[in-house]
């Protein structure tokens, strides 16, 4: 007796594990982050370079003013981590679209290093931002400094 | 009046002057594994009518130059998607690029279509185009037997009335800058044949279809660059047709309209 060969094998899809499906949700990041970064960069524009003296008024005092309200805090962090890894999972499709091998991982790596170190530096400046330093020398810090007025 | 006699005079003084053929200068891409290296450009001069195919000024250089040009060609109509070639920097049908809607004042480049392995002149082996056409299970999968007819609605065979137009000539997926840089995206053709029975209500096959696409180098790797939907000769939204299957995989199913037949038996 022969027996016959199913016609097709059905497909098993990769995904039977379950398993997160990176490509799908780096896609939806994309469209969700640049949605809020539109809001985010031109609200961020607006009120740096149009409002009040507009351009002029940008100065030390100025950033520590902004900062020292936690809604810009919250504001710069969200545009920096949603604008760093925006730009660093286009530069990886970029990536994986034109390099091959070795010299894809190494971009990667580069390009994964930049965005890490960047989010990490710039998340540690705007959440231990302190305009006036205690112990620090007057001619360091700002006229409006408690150290400056005594 | 005036015209007339215009017209007139000068067919008695030229008989058909106004049909005269004129010289088109073609340079055609050619590439003959057993000689050469490397592809080469090679000029050839033809005599067109301004009603004439791309595909005529071909068949003049094979049939009266040089009979060692090569392209594939069947049914010369626009039809059997054998003769899509990169005409002029875009990727065409040469029998449905009429030679008056092209610069002739400037030569005609003809190659072949980028991105598939080429075999000689304008020929390219289709081979990995029909591997990833095979992959989308491009054919009907129901359980019920084949009894009574499959009814469907109006709006249900809307849906995917654009996609069935598919002639697989590989226009689109080898105009797409993503398919040329390593080949391993499925590509629109194949994607468009997903969507023709994703989007079918007879069909049941649908999850492993959208399954198969949600793969790293299915939709996601679509960078919607509009490439496809301009290539196409028979004039398919085909980014559409993508993003259709991009919103499904999201929804987790295909999302087609209810059945509005109300099946009442036809009284004789």
């Amino acid at each position: 007796m022969t027996t016959i060969d199913a016609p097709r094998s059905p497909h098993t899809p990769a995904t039977a594990t379950r398993k997160v499906n990176w490509e799908k949700w780096g896609w939806i990041y994309m469209r969700a982050s640049g949605i809020l970064l539109v809001v985010l960069i031109f609200g961020h524009l607006f009120v740096n370079l149009f409002l009040g003296t507009g351009v002029r008024a940008i100065d030390f005092a100025f950033v520590a003013g902004k900062w020292a309200s936690p809604f810009w805090k919250v504001w710069d962090v969200a545009m920096l981590w949603l604008a760093l890894i925006h730009g660093g999972n286009g530069m990886r499709t970029v990536i994986n679209d034109y390099a091959h091998g070795r010299g894809r991982t190494v971009l990667l790596v580069l390009v994964a290093a930049s965005v890490i170190g960047l989010i990490v530096l710039g998340t540690l400046v705007l959440t231990t931002f302190d305009p006036c330093p205690a112990g620090a020398p007057g001619n360091l810090v700002p006229s409006f400094c408690p150290v400056n007025s005594k | 009046m005036s015209d007339v006699a215009v017209a007139r005079d000068s067919s008695s003084a030229m008989p058909e002057a106004s049909i005269e053929p004129f010289t088109v200068t073609l340079i055609i891409r050619r590439f003959d594994p057993e000689v050469d290296a490397e592809p080469h450009w090679q000029d050839f001069d033809v005599k067109m009518y301004a009603t004439d195919r791309v595909l005529d000024a071909l068949h003049q250089v094979k049939w009266e130059q040089d009979g060692t040009l090569s392209f594939r060609r069947s049914c010369a109509h626009g039809v059997c998607g054998s003769d899509a070639m990169r005409i002029n920097g875009r990727n065409r049908l040469a029998c449905k690029t009429l030679i008056k809607d092209l610069d002739i004042t400037k030569p005609i480049y003809i190659e072949a279509i980028k991105g598939l392995p080429l075999e000689k002149d304008l020929i390219v082996d289709m081979e990995p185009f029909f591997e990833s056409y095979r992959a989308i299970q491009p054919f009907l999968i129901a359980s019920d037997k084949p009894e009574k007819e499959r009814i469907q609605s109006v709006a249900q065979r809307a849906v995917f009335d654009d996609t069935t137009k598919c002639i697989l000539c590989a226009a689109c997926t080898s105009s797409c800058p993503v398919f040329w840089t390593d080949g391993q995206y499925f590509g629109p053709a194949a994607i468009v044949n997903a969507h023709r029975f994703i989007f079918d209500s007879r069909d049941e096959g649908s999850q492993v279809r959208l399954d198969i696409l949600n793969d790293k180098e299915g939709v996601w790797r679509c960078r919607t660059t509009f490439n496809c939907t301009e290539a196409c000769p028979r004039g398919i939204e085909v980014t559409k047709a993508i993003s259709d299957v991009k919103a499904a995989i999201l929804r987790g199913n295909p999302g087609l309209p209810p059945s509005d037949l109300t099946l009442t038996p036809v009284s004789a």
